[in-house]
Protein backbone atom coordinates (compact mmCIF):
# COMPACT_ATOMS: atom_id res chain seq x y z
CA UNK A 1 0.00 0.00 0.00
CA UNK A 2 1.82 3.46 -0.86
CA UNK A 3 2.32 6.05 1.82
CA UNK A 4 -0.43 8.30 0.36
CA UNK A 5 -3.23 5.43 -0.19
CA UNK A 6 -2.73 4.59 4.17
CA UNK A 7 -2.35 8.14 4.81
CA UNK A 8 -6.03 8.37 2.75
CA UNK A 9 -7.70 5.29 4.11
CA UNK A 10 -6.46 6.39 7.68
CA UNK A 11 -8.01 10.14 7.28
CA UNK A 12 -11.42 8.55 6.05
CA UNK A 13 -12.01 6.04 8.33
CA UNK A 14 -10.49 8.47 11.00
CA UNK A 15 -13.21 10.99 10.48
CA UNK A 16 -16.87 11.14 12.03
CA UNK A 17 -17.93 11.42 8.46
CA UNK A 18 -17.09 8.02 7.77
CA UNK A 19 -20.61 6.96 10.15
CA UNK A 20 -22.23 8.81 7.69
CA UNK A 21 -21.96 5.91 4.88
CA UNK A 22 -23.51 3.25 7.48
CA UNK A 23 -27.32 4.46 7.46
CA UNK A 24 -28.17 4.51 3.77
CA UNK A 25 -26.97 1.00 2.97
CA UNK A 26 -28.30 -0.48 5.99
CA UNK A 27 -31.91 1.01 5.29
CA UNK A 28 -31.22 -0.68 1.75
CA UNK A 29 -30.92 -3.95 2.97
CA UNK A 30 -33.61 -3.35 6.02
CA UNK A 31 -36.34 -2.61 3.29
CA UNK A 32 -35.19 -5.59 0.76
CA UNK A 33 -35.57 -8.13 4.19
CA UNK A 34 -38.40 -6.38 5.05
CA UNK A 35 -40.03 -6.63 1.71
CA UNK A 36 -38.94 -10.31 0.80
CA UNK A 37 -40.31 -11.45 4.15
CA UNK A 38 -44.08 -9.96 3.75
CA UNK A 39 -44.07 -11.64 0.63
CA UNK A 40 -44.43 -8.88 -1.55
CA UNK A 41 -44.19 -8.99 -5.50
CA UNK A 42 -40.66 -8.38 -6.31
CA UNK A 43 -41.97 -6.09 -9.85
CA UNK A 44 -43.10 -4.18 -7.22
CA UNK A 45 -40.31 -3.18 -4.61
CA UNK A 46 -37.48 -4.25 -7.01
CA UNK A 47 -37.65 -0.89 -9.31
CA UNK A 48 -38.09 1.58 -6.40
CA UNK A 49 -35.58 0.12 -3.79
CA UNK A 50 -33.12 -1.00 -6.46
CA UNK A 51 -33.01 1.99 -8.90
CA UNK A 52 -34.79 4.77 -6.98
CA UNK A 53 -33.29 3.64 -3.35
CA UNK A 54 -29.45 2.11 -4.31
CA UNK A 55 -28.59 3.16 -7.50
CA UNK A 56 -29.88 7.08 -7.50
CA UNK A 57 -29.49 7.48 -3.63
CA UNK A 58 -26.97 5.28 -1.89
CA UNK A 59 -24.27 5.32 -4.84
CA UNK A 60 -23.93 8.73 -5.62
CA UNK A 61 -24.47 9.58 -1.94
CA UNK A 62 -21.56 7.56 -0.91
CA UNK A 63 -19.47 8.21 -3.67
CA UNK A 64 -19.85 12.04 -3.05
CA UNK A 65 -19.18 11.72 0.72
CA UNK A 66 -16.07 9.44 -0.44
CA UNK A 67 -15.09 11.67 -3.64
CA UNK A 68 -15.14 14.95 -1.97
CA UNK A 69 -13.34 13.68 0.98
CA UNK A 70 -10.59 12.20 0.06
CA UNK A 71 -9.15 15.22 -1.02
CA UNK A 72 -11.69 17.76 -0.60
CA UNK A 73 -11.21 17.31 3.33
CA UNK A 74 -7.46 17.73 2.90
CA UNK A 75 -7.62 20.93 1.58
CA UNK A 76 -10.09 22.17 3.91
CA UNK A 77 -8.04 22.07 6.61
CA UNK A 78 -4.80 22.23 5.04
CA UNK A 79 -3.20 19.31 5.96
CA UNK A 80 -2.76 18.85 1.90
CA UNK A 81 0.49 20.86 1.92
CA UNK A 82 1.85 18.12 3.76
CA UNK A 83 1.19 15.57 0.91
CA UNK A 84 2.31 18.18 -1.74
CA UNK A 85 5.72 19.22 -0.81
CA UNK A 86 6.70 15.98 -1.49
CA UNK A 87 8.53 15.21 -5.25
CA UNK A 88 5.44 13.23 -6.31
CA UNK A 89 4.25 13.32 -9.37
CA UNK A 90 0.99 14.70 -9.00
CA UNK A 91 -0.63 11.60 -10.64
CA UNK A 92 0.75 9.56 -7.70
CA UNK A 93 -1.18 11.69 -5.33
CA UNK A 94 -4.55 11.31 -7.42
CA UNK A 95 -4.55 7.92 -8.24
CA UNK A 96 -4.22 6.73 -4.71
CA UNK A 97 -7.07 8.77 -3.20
CA UNK A 98 -9.10 7.82 -6.53
CA UNK A 99 -9.03 4.20 -5.57
CA UNK A 100 -9.13 4.50 -1.87
CA UNK A 101 -12.69 6.63 -2.88
CA UNK A 102 -13.74 4.56 -5.82
CA UNK A 103 -13.10 1.24 -3.77
CA UNK A 104 -14.67 2.57 -0.44
CA UNK A 105 -17.86 3.30 -2.47
CA UNK A 106 -17.73 0.11 -4.24
CA UNK A 107 -17.61 -2.01 -0.63
CA UNK A 108 -20.09 0.03 0.41
CA UNK A 109 -22.67 -0.20 -2.05
CA UNK A 110 -21.75 -3.33 -3.12
CA UNK A 111 -22.66 -5.09 0.10
CA UNK A 112 -25.83 -3.72 0.35
CA UNK A 113 -27.22 -3.29 -3.52
CA UNK A 114 -26.19 -7.32 -3.75
CA UNK A 115 -28.05 -8.43 -0.99
CA UNK A 116 -31.13 -6.16 -2.32
CA UNK A 117 -30.34 -8.07 -6.20
CA UNK A 118 -30.56 -11.44 -4.65
CA UNK A 119 -33.49 -10.61 -2.64
CA UNK A 120 -35.21 -9.55 -5.83
CA UNK A 121 -34.46 -11.54 -8.30
CA UNK A 122 -31.16 -13.69 -8.71
CA UNK A 123 -27.44 -14.01 -7.78
CA UNK A 124 -26.93 -12.92 -11.12
CA UNK A 125 -28.63 -9.91 -10.91
CA UNK A 126 -26.85 -9.11 -7.89
CA UNK A 127 -23.11 -10.03 -9.31
CA UNK A 128 -24.65 -7.87 -12.21
CA UNK A 129 -25.14 -5.08 -9.53
CA UNK A 130 -22.28 -4.97 -7.97
CA UNK A 131 -19.95 -4.82 -11.05
CA UNK A 132 -21.89 -2.39 -12.75
CA UNK A 133 -22.27 0.07 -9.23
CA UNK A 134 -18.42 -0.46 -9.17
CA UNK A 135 -17.82 1.30 -12.44
CA UNK A 136 -20.41 3.97 -11.32
CA UNK A 137 -18.61 4.18 -8.30
CA UNK A 138 -15.84 5.09 -10.40
CA UNK A 139 -17.21 7.26 -12.67
CA UNK A 140 -19.08 9.11 -9.83
CA UNK A 141 -15.59 9.21 -7.65
CA UNK A 142 -13.28 10.82 -10.11
CA UNK A 143 -16.07 13.61 -11.17
CA UNK A 144 -16.60 14.36 -7.17
CA UNK A 145 -12.69 14.27 -6.72
CA UNK A 146 -11.69 16.25 -9.54
CA UNK A 147 -14.89 19.04 -8.13
CA UNK A 148 -12.94 19.24 -4.95
CA UNK A 149 -10.00 20.38 -7.09
CA UNK A 150 -12.01 23.14 -8.88
CA UNK A 151 -14.73 24.51 -6.71
CA UNK A 152 -14.89 25.20 -3.27
CA UNK A 153 -18.14 24.08 -2.85
CA UNK A 154 -17.59 20.53 -4.58
CA UNK A 155 -20.73 19.19 -2.27
CA UNK A 156 -23.05 21.56 -3.36
CA UNK A 157 -22.45 21.21 -6.56
CA UNK A 158 -22.23 17.42 -7.03
CA UNK A 159 -25.71 17.24 -5.27
CA UNK A 160 -26.80 19.60 -7.99
CA UNK A 161 -25.74 17.01 -10.15
CA UNK A 162 -27.17 14.30 -8.55
CA UNK A 163 -30.56 15.77 -7.65
CA UNK A 164 -31.49 18.07 -10.27
CA UNK A 165 -29.87 16.57 -13.38
CA UNK A 166 -30.32 12.80 -12.48
CA UNK A 167 -32.85 12.87 -10.12
CA UNK A 168 -35.00 15.56 -11.73
CA UNK A 169 -34.56 16.57 -14.94
CA UNK A 170 -33.07 12.89 -15.73
CA UNK A 171 -37.07 12.07 -14.83
CA UNK A 172 -39.12 14.07 -17.05
CA UNK A 173 -36.36 15.38 -19.64
CA UNK A 174 -35.39 11.92 -21.40
CA UNK A 175 -32.11 13.32 -23.52
CA UNK A 176 -30.42 14.41 -19.99
CA UNK A 177 -30.16 10.11 -19.56
CA UNK A 178 -27.69 10.60 -21.80
CA UNK A 179 -25.05 12.22 -19.66
CA UNK A 180 -26.27 10.40 -16.34
CA UNK A 181 -24.15 7.97 -14.59
CA UNK A 182 -26.81 6.38 -12.56
CA UNK A 183 -28.27 5.38 -16.06
CA UNK A 184 -25.28 4.03 -17.57
CA UNK A 185 -25.28 1.53 -14.31
CA UNK A 186 -28.46 0.51 -15.20
CA UNK A 187 -27.73 -0.24 -18.67
CA UNK A 188 -24.84 -2.12 -17.50
CA UNK A 189 -26.45 -4.10 -15.02
CA UNK A 190 -28.88 -4.59 -17.53
CA UNK A 191 -26.45 -6.12 -19.66
CA UNK A 192 -24.90 -8.51 -17.79
CA UNK A 193 -28.18 -9.54 -16.21
CA UNK A 194 -31.62 -9.20 -18.09
CA UNK A 195 -34.29 -8.11 -16.15
CA UNK A 196 -37.49 -6.39 -16.31
CA UNK A 197 -37.01 -4.43 -12.83
CA UNK A 198 -34.60 -2.38 -14.42
CA UNK A 199 -34.89 -0.13 -17.54
CA UNK A 200 -33.20 2.27 -19.58
CA UNK A 201 -33.14 4.23 -22.61
CA UNK A 202 -29.21 4.63 -22.76
CA UNK A 203 -27.67 1.84 -24.87
CA UNK A 204 -25.19 -0.45 -23.50
CA UNK A 205 -22.04 0.74 -25.61
CA UNK A 206 -22.75 4.05 -24.86
CA UNK A 207 -22.79 3.78 -21.34
CA UNK A 208 -19.60 2.09 -20.95
CA UNK A 209 -17.64 4.15 -23.20
CA UNK A 210 -18.94 7.42 -21.20
CA UNK A 211 -18.81 6.16 -18.16
CA UNK A 212 -14.72 5.35 -19.14
CA UNK A 213 -14.51 8.77 -20.71
CA UNK A 214 -15.52 10.42 -17.53
CA UNK A 215 -13.28 8.20 -15.43
CA UNK A 216 -10.76 9.44 -16.95
CA UNK A 217 -11.21 12.51 -18.56
CA UNK A 218 -12.01 13.66 -14.42
CA UNK A 219 -8.75 12.16 -13.18
CA UNK A 220 -6.73 14.01 -15.67
CA UNK A 221 -8.45 17.07 -15.12
CA UNK A 222 -7.90 16.39 -11.18
CA UNK A 223 -4.00 15.81 -12.05
CA UNK A 224 -3.90 18.62 -13.82
CA UNK A 225 -5.77 21.06 -11.19
CA UNK A 226 -3.50 19.26 -8.88
CA UNK A 227 0.00 20.58 -10.26
CA UNK A 228 -1.06 24.14 -10.29
CA UNK A 229 -2.94 24.06 -6.88
CA UNK A 230 -2.33 26.99 -5.09
CA UNK A 231 -2.54 28.32 -1.55
CA UNK A 232 -4.62 31.04 -0.35
CA UNK A 233 -2.59 33.25 1.74
CA UNK A 234 -3.88 33.55 5.69
CA UNK A 235 -2.42 37.31 6.43
CA UNK A 236 -0.72 37.59 3.29
CA UNK B 1 9.20 54.17 -0.79
CA UNK B 2 12.83 53.59 -2.23
CA UNK B 3 14.25 50.45 -1.17
CA UNK B 4 16.88 50.14 0.52
CA UNK B 5 19.90 47.12 -0.06
CA UNK B 6 23.02 45.91 1.51
CA UNK B 7 24.59 42.35 1.10
CA UNK B 8 21.65 39.90 0.72
CA UNK B 9 23.00 37.05 2.75
CA UNK B 10 26.27 35.70 4.52
CA UNK B 11 28.57 33.57 2.65
CA UNK B 12 28.71 32.60 -0.89
CA UNK B 13 27.13 29.31 -2.00
CA UNK B 14 28.89 26.17 -1.77
CA UNK B 15 28.44 23.20 -4.20
CA UNK B 16 26.27 21.52 -1.25
CA UNK B 17 24.17 24.69 -0.60
CA UNK B 18 21.38 26.23 -2.82
CA UNK B 19 20.03 29.94 -3.84
CA UNK B 20 16.39 30.93 -4.22
CA UNK B 21 15.68 33.75 -6.40
CA UNK B 22 13.38 36.18 -6.92
CA UNK B 23 13.21 38.21 -10.13
CA UNK B 24 10.40 41.24 -10.68
CA UNK B 25 7.89 39.13 -8.66
CA UNK B 26 4.40 40.76 -8.58
CA UNK B 27 1.09 39.01 -7.67
CA UNK B 28 -2.01 40.31 -7.62
CA UNK B 29 -5.76 39.30 -6.96
CA UNK B 30 -7.96 41.01 -9.45
CA UNK B 31 -7.22 44.88 -8.08
CA UNK B 32 -5.27 43.89 -5.28
CA UNK B 33 -1.63 43.95 -5.56
CA UNK B 34 -0.31 41.69 -2.66
CA UNK B 35 3.33 41.74 -3.74
CA UNK B 36 4.57 43.90 -5.89
CA UNK B 37 7.91 43.91 -7.95
CA UNK B 38 10.18 41.87 -5.73
CA UNK B 39 13.62 40.70 -6.36
CA UNK B 40 15.72 38.85 -3.56
CA UNK B 41 18.56 36.60 -3.58
CA UNK B 42 18.89 34.09 -0.71
CA UNK B 43 21.48 32.28 -0.32
CA UNK B 44 23.06 30.32 2.90
CA UNK B 45 22.30 31.67 6.54
CA UNK B 46 19.04 32.90 8.15
CA UNK B 47 17.10 35.51 6.96
CA UNK B 48 14.19 36.86 8.76
CA UNK B 49 11.01 37.70 6.60
CA UNK B 50 9.65 40.88 8.21
CA UNK B 51 6.32 42.80 7.68
CA UNK B 52 3.46 44.20 9.30
CA UNK B 53 0.20 42.15 8.82
CA UNK B 54 -0.88 42.21 5.39
CA UNK B 55 2.28 43.23 3.82
CA UNK B 56 2.58 40.13 1.79
CA UNK B 57 4.58 37.68 3.70
CA UNK B 58 2.51 35.14 3.12
CA UNK B 59 2.28 35.44 -0.62
CA UNK B 60 5.78 35.83 -0.92
CA UNK B 61 6.28 32.61 0.70
CA UNK B 62 4.04 30.23 -0.73
CA UNK B 63 4.91 31.66 -4.18
CA UNK B 64 8.91 30.53 -3.19
CA UNK B 65 7.54 27.08 -1.94
CA UNK B 66 5.58 26.82 -5.48
CA UNK B 67 2.08 26.81 -3.95
CA UNK B 68 1.59 30.10 -5.64
CA UNK B 69 2.17 31.24 -9.09
CA UNK B 70 3.40 34.91 -9.43
CA UNK B 71 1.52 37.60 -11.26
CA UNK B 72 4.85 38.57 -12.96
CA UNK B 73 8.28 37.83 -12.79
CA UNK B 74 9.89 34.48 -11.51
CA UNK B 75 10.84 32.00 -8.46
CA UNK B 76 13.61 29.96 -9.16
CA UNK B 77 15.49 27.67 -6.53
CA UNK B 78 18.94 27.04 -8.15
CA UNK B 79 17.60 28.27 -11.71
CA UNK B 80 14.73 25.90 -11.49
CA UNK B 81 10.92 27.48 -11.18
CA UNK B 82 9.02 26.73 -8.00
CA UNK B 83 5.72 26.77 -9.82
CA UNK B 84 4.46 23.32 -11.17
CA UNK B 85 7.58 21.50 -10.22
CA UNK B 86 7.50 19.00 -7.26
CA UNK B 87 11.10 18.12 -7.93
CA UNK B 88 12.23 21.05 -5.87
CA UNK B 89 10.69 19.47 -2.61
CA UNK B 90 14.01 17.77 -2.44
CA UNK B 91 15.79 20.53 -1.77
CA UNK B 92 12.82 22.89 -0.43
CA UNK B 93 11.62 22.04 3.22
CA UNK B 94 8.18 24.51 4.20
CA UNK B 95 6.22 24.94 7.43
CA UNK B 96 3.70 26.74 6.30
CA UNK B 97 1.54 28.91 8.98
CA UNK B 98 -0.96 27.28 9.18
CA UNK B 99 -1.71 24.46 12.18
CA UNK B 100 -2.63 21.41 9.64
CA UNK B 101 -1.56 18.20 10.36
CA UNK B 102 -3.17 14.73 10.19
CA UNK B 103 -4.50 14.65 14.41
CA UNK B 104 -4.99 11.18 13.51
CA UNK B 105 -1.67 9.98 13.15
CA UNK B 106 1.64 10.42 15.87
CA UNK B 107 4.28 12.30 15.23
CA UNK B 108 6.82 9.40 14.56
CA UNK B 109 3.74 8.63 12.03
CA UNK B 110 3.76 11.82 10.00
CA UNK B 111 7.30 12.04 10.42
CA UNK B 112 7.65 8.56 8.77
CA UNK B 113 5.23 8.82 6.11
CA UNK B 114 6.91 12.12 4.82
CA UNK B 115 10.34 10.05 4.54
CA UNK B 116 8.24 7.78 2.61
CA UNK B 117 6.89 10.29 0.16
CA UNK B 118 10.48 11.46 0.08
CA UNK B 119 11.48 8.10 -0.92
CA UNK B 120 14.31 7.93 1.81
CA UNK B 121 16.83 5.36 1.63
CA UNK B 122 16.30 5.01 5.26
CA UNK B 123 13.24 6.27 6.35
CA UNK B 124 13.15 5.28 9.65
CA UNK B 125 16.44 6.82 10.65
CA UNK B 126 15.65 9.98 8.53
CA UNK B 127 12.25 9.98 11.02
CA UNK B 128 14.77 9.25 14.50
CA UNK B 129 17.05 11.92 13.68
CA UNK B 130 14.21 14.70 12.65
CA UNK B 131 12.28 14.08 15.81
CA UNK B 132 15.42 14.14 18.02
CA UNK B 133 16.09 17.39 16.46
CA UNK B 134 12.76 19.16 17.33
CA UNK B 135 12.99 17.06 21.15
CA UNK B 136 9.40 15.02 20.45
CA UNK B 137 11.19 11.99 21.36
CA UNK B 138 9.08 11.44 24.80
CA UNK B 139 5.53 12.21 22.70
CA UNK B 140 6.54 10.89 19.51
CA UNK B 141 4.08 7.65 19.52
CA UNK B 142 0.92 9.83 21.13
CA UNK B 143 -1.61 10.99 18.61
CA UNK B 144 -1.00 14.64 17.22
CA UNK B 145 -4.67 15.40 18.58
CA UNK B 146 -3.84 15.39 21.94
CA UNK B 147 -0.80 17.55 21.59
CA UNK B 148 0.00 21.38 22.32
CA UNK B 149 0.10 24.37 19.44
CA UNK B 150 4.26 24.42 20.40
CA UNK B 151 4.38 20.67 19.71
CA UNK B 152 2.42 20.37 16.82
CA UNK B 153 4.79 23.41 15.49
CA UNK B 154 7.75 21.18 16.10
CA UNK B 155 6.36 17.75 14.76
CA UNK B 156 5.44 19.64 11.27
CA UNK B 157 9.44 21.37 11.76
CA UNK B 158 10.20 17.67 11.89
CA UNK B 159 8.36 16.66 8.82
CA UNK B 160 9.83 19.76 6.64
CA UNK B 161 13.57 18.49 7.95
CA UNK B 162 12.92 14.86 7.83
CA UNK B 163 15.01 15.29 3.92
CA UNK B 164 17.25 17.76 5.11
CA UNK B 165 16.51 20.23 2.79
CA UNK B 166 18.58 23.08 1.89
CA UNK B 167 16.36 25.27 1.75
CA UNK B 168 13.59 25.79 4.44
CA UNK B 169 11.04 28.27 4.39
CA UNK B 170 9.27 28.57 7.86
CA UNK B 171 5.64 30.99 7.83
CA UNK B 172 5.55 32.54 11.90
CA UNK B 173 7.59 29.52 12.98
CA UNK B 174 7.44 30.75 16.50
CA UNK B 175 3.48 31.19 16.73
CA UNK B 176 1.89 28.85 20.35
CA UNK B 177 5.37 28.29 20.96
CA UNK B 178 6.27 28.55 24.88
CA UNK B 179 9.45 30.47 26.49
CA UNK B 180 12.24 27.46 26.10
CA UNK B 181 10.35 25.61 22.71
CA UNK B 182 10.84 29.46 21.02
CA UNK B 183 14.81 29.02 22.54
CA UNK B 184 14.91 25.95 21.61
CA UNK B 185 13.70 26.78 17.86
CA UNK B 186 15.94 29.47 17.59
CA UNK B 187 19.18 27.35 18.43
CA UNK B 188 17.43 25.27 15.36
CA UNK B 189 17.36 27.64 13.18
CA UNK B 190 20.54 28.88 13.58
CA UNK B 191 23.00 25.52 13.65
CA UNK B 192 21.15 25.07 10.10
CA UNK B 193 21.62 28.28 8.98
CA UNK B 194 25.45 27.77 10.16
CA UNK B 195 25.55 24.26 8.26
CA UNK B 196 25.23 26.11 4.76
CA UNK B 197 21.19 25.43 4.87
CA UNK B 198 19.18 28.61 3.32
CA UNK B 199 16.41 29.31 5.99
CA UNK B 200 13.66 32.08 5.56
CA UNK B 201 11.59 32.73 8.37
CA UNK B 202 8.40 35.24 8.45
CA UNK B 203 7.21 37.02 11.68
CA UNK B 204 5.61 40.11 12.50
CA UNK B 205 7.28 40.50 15.71
CA UNK B 206 10.67 42.02 16.20
CA UNK B 207 12.18 40.34 18.74
CA UNK B 208 11.93 37.12 17.24
CA UNK B 209 13.88 38.24 14.19
CA UNK B 210 16.37 40.37 15.63
CA UNK B 211 17.32 37.27 17.93
CA UNK B 212 17.71 34.89 15.04
CA UNK B 213 19.11 37.10 12.58
CA UNK B 214 20.95 39.97 11.64
CA UNK B 215 20.05 39.49 7.92
CA UNK B 216 16.33 40.83 6.84
CA UNK B 217 14.05 41.19 4.41
CA UNK B 218 11.58 43.51 5.11
CA UNK B 219 8.01 43.84 3.41
CA UNK B 220 6.14 46.85 3.36
CA UNK B 221 2.70 47.29 1.59
CA UNK B 222 3.46 44.40 -0.50
CA UNK B 223 7.26 45.75 -1.43
CA UNK B 224 10.72 45.15 -0.49
CA UNK B 225 11.15 48.17 1.44
CA UNK B 226 14.97 46.93 2.53
CA UNK B 227 17.13 43.63 2.35
CA UNK B 228 20.13 42.81 4.45
CA UNK B 229 21.94 43.43 7.26
CA UNK B 230 19.73 45.61 9.67
CA UNK B 231 22.51 47.74 11.40
CA UNK B 232 23.91 48.22 7.82
CA UNK B 233 20.33 49.46 6.61
CA UNK B 234 19.61 52.03 9.52
CA UNK B 235 23.56 53.57 8.77
CA UNK B 236 22.17 53.94 4.91
CA UNK B 237 19.35 55.86 6.85
CA UNK B 238 21.12 59.48 5.75
CA UNK B 239 18.07 61.42 6.00
CA UNK B 240 17.28 60.53 9.41
CA UNK B 241 19.69 61.17 12.55
CA UNK B 242 21.73 58.55 14.30
CA UNK B 243 20.80 58.86 17.56
CA UNK B 244 23.64 57.75 20.60
CA UNK B 245 23.41 57.93 25.04
CA UNK B 246 26.72 59.05 25.66
CA UNK B 247 28.28 59.40 29.56
CA UNK B 248 31.42 61.28 30.41
CA UNK B 249 33.48 62.74 33.25
CA UNK B 250 31.86 66.11 32.13
CA UNK B 251 28.48 65.50 30.77
CA UNK B 252 28.09 69.28 29.83
CA UNK B 253 31.44 70.56 28.44
CA UNK B 254 31.17 67.58 26.51
CA UNK B 255 28.16 68.53 25.08
CA UNK B 256 29.19 72.21 24.62
CA UNK B 257 32.35 70.59 22.57
CA UNK B 258 30.26 68.64 20.39
CA UNK B 259 27.51 71.47 19.17
CA UNK B 260 30.87 72.40 17.67
CA UNK B 261 31.04 69.18 15.74
CA UNK B 262 29.42 69.47 12.39
CA UNK B 263 28.10 65.75 12.14
CA UNK B 264 26.05 66.65 15.46
CA UNK B 265 22.59 67.97 14.94
CA UNK B 266 21.53 67.92 18.98
CA UNK B 267 22.68 67.60 22.37
CA UNK B 268 19.79 66.99 24.79
CA UNK B 269 21.37 67.10 28.48
CA UNK B 270 19.85 64.49 30.52
CA UNK B 271 20.16 63.62 34.27
CA UNK B 272 21.71 60.30 33.28
CA UNK B 273 23.84 61.77 30.37
CA UNK B 274 23.72 63.09 26.82
CA UNK B 275 21.99 62.30 23.79
CA UNK B 276 23.07 63.45 20.61
CA UNK B 277 21.91 63.32 17.25
CA UNK B 278 24.00 62.75 14.72
CA UNK B 279 23.48 63.57 10.59
CA UNK B 280 26.67 61.20 9.69
CA UNK B 281 27.50 58.19 11.23
CA UNK B 282 31.03 57.41 11.13
CA UNK B 283 32.08 60.91 11.17
CA UNK B 284 30.33 61.23 14.58
CA UNK B 285 31.90 58.05 15.99
CA UNK B 286 35.28 59.06 14.46
CA UNK B 287 35.03 63.39 15.60
CA UNK B 288 34.04 62.16 19.78
CA UNK B 289 37.36 60.83 21.12
CA UNK B 290 39.69 63.37 19.56
CA UNK B 291 36.90 66.32 20.73
CA UNK B 292 36.89 64.47 24.34
CA UNK B 293 40.66 63.87 24.23
CA UNK B 294 41.27 67.94 23.34
CA UNK B 295 39.29 68.75 26.17
CA UNK B 296 40.10 66.53 28.50
CA UNK B 297 36.82 64.35 28.91
CA UNK B 298 37.30 60.65 29.43
CA UNK B 299 33.66 58.82 27.82
CA UNK B 300 32.40 56.23 29.71
CA UNK B 301 29.83 55.53 27.28
CA UNK B 302 29.15 55.24 23.26
CA UNK B 303 25.65 53.51 22.58
CA UNK B 304 24.02 53.81 19.54
CA UNK B 305 20.33 54.03 20.57
CA UNK B 306 18.53 53.80 17.66
CA UNK B 307 19.83 50.69 15.79
CA UNK B 308 18.05 48.14 17.19
CA UNK B 309 15.69 46.16 14.77
CA UNK B 310 12.64 47.97 16.12
CA UNK B 311 14.09 51.35 15.22
CA UNK B 312 15.32 50.61 11.49
CA UNK B 313 11.31 49.32 11.37
CA UNK B 314 9.50 51.95 12.17
CA UNK B 315 11.58 54.15 10.17
CA UNK B 316 11.06 51.94 7.38
CA UNK B 317 7.39 51.30 7.81
CA UNK B 318 6.75 55.09 8.51
CA UNK B 319 8.77 55.90 5.51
Amino acid sequence: MSTVTWITARGLFGRSRFLMLLPLPLILIGLAVLCRSLGVDPGQWGPPVLVGLGLAVVLPVVALIEGTGVLGAEIDDGTVVHILTKPLPRWQIVLPKLAVAAGVTAVTVGVPIYVAGVLADSVRLGLALVVASAAGALAYSALFLALSLVTRRPVLLGLVYVLIWEGLLGRFVSGTRVLSIQQWVIALADRMAPTPLLGTSVSVPVAAVLTALVAVGFTVLAIDRLRSFSVAGETS
Amino acid sequence: MTAISTQSTAGAPAAATSTLDLAGVSRWYGNVVAVNDVTMRLGPGVTGLLGPNGAGKTTLLHMMAGFLSPSRGTVTLDGEPTWRNPGVYRRLGLVSEREAVHTFLSAYEFVLASAKLHRLPDPEAATKRAIELVEMEDAQTRRIGTYSKGMRQRTRVAAALVHDPQVLLLDEPFNGMDPRQRLHMMALLHRLGDAGRTILFSSHILEEVEQVSGTVQVMVAGRLAASGDYRTIRRLMTNRPHVFAVRSTDDRALAVALMAEASVSGVELGRTGLTVKAGDYGAFTRALPRIALRHGIRVRQLLPEDESLESVFSYLVEA
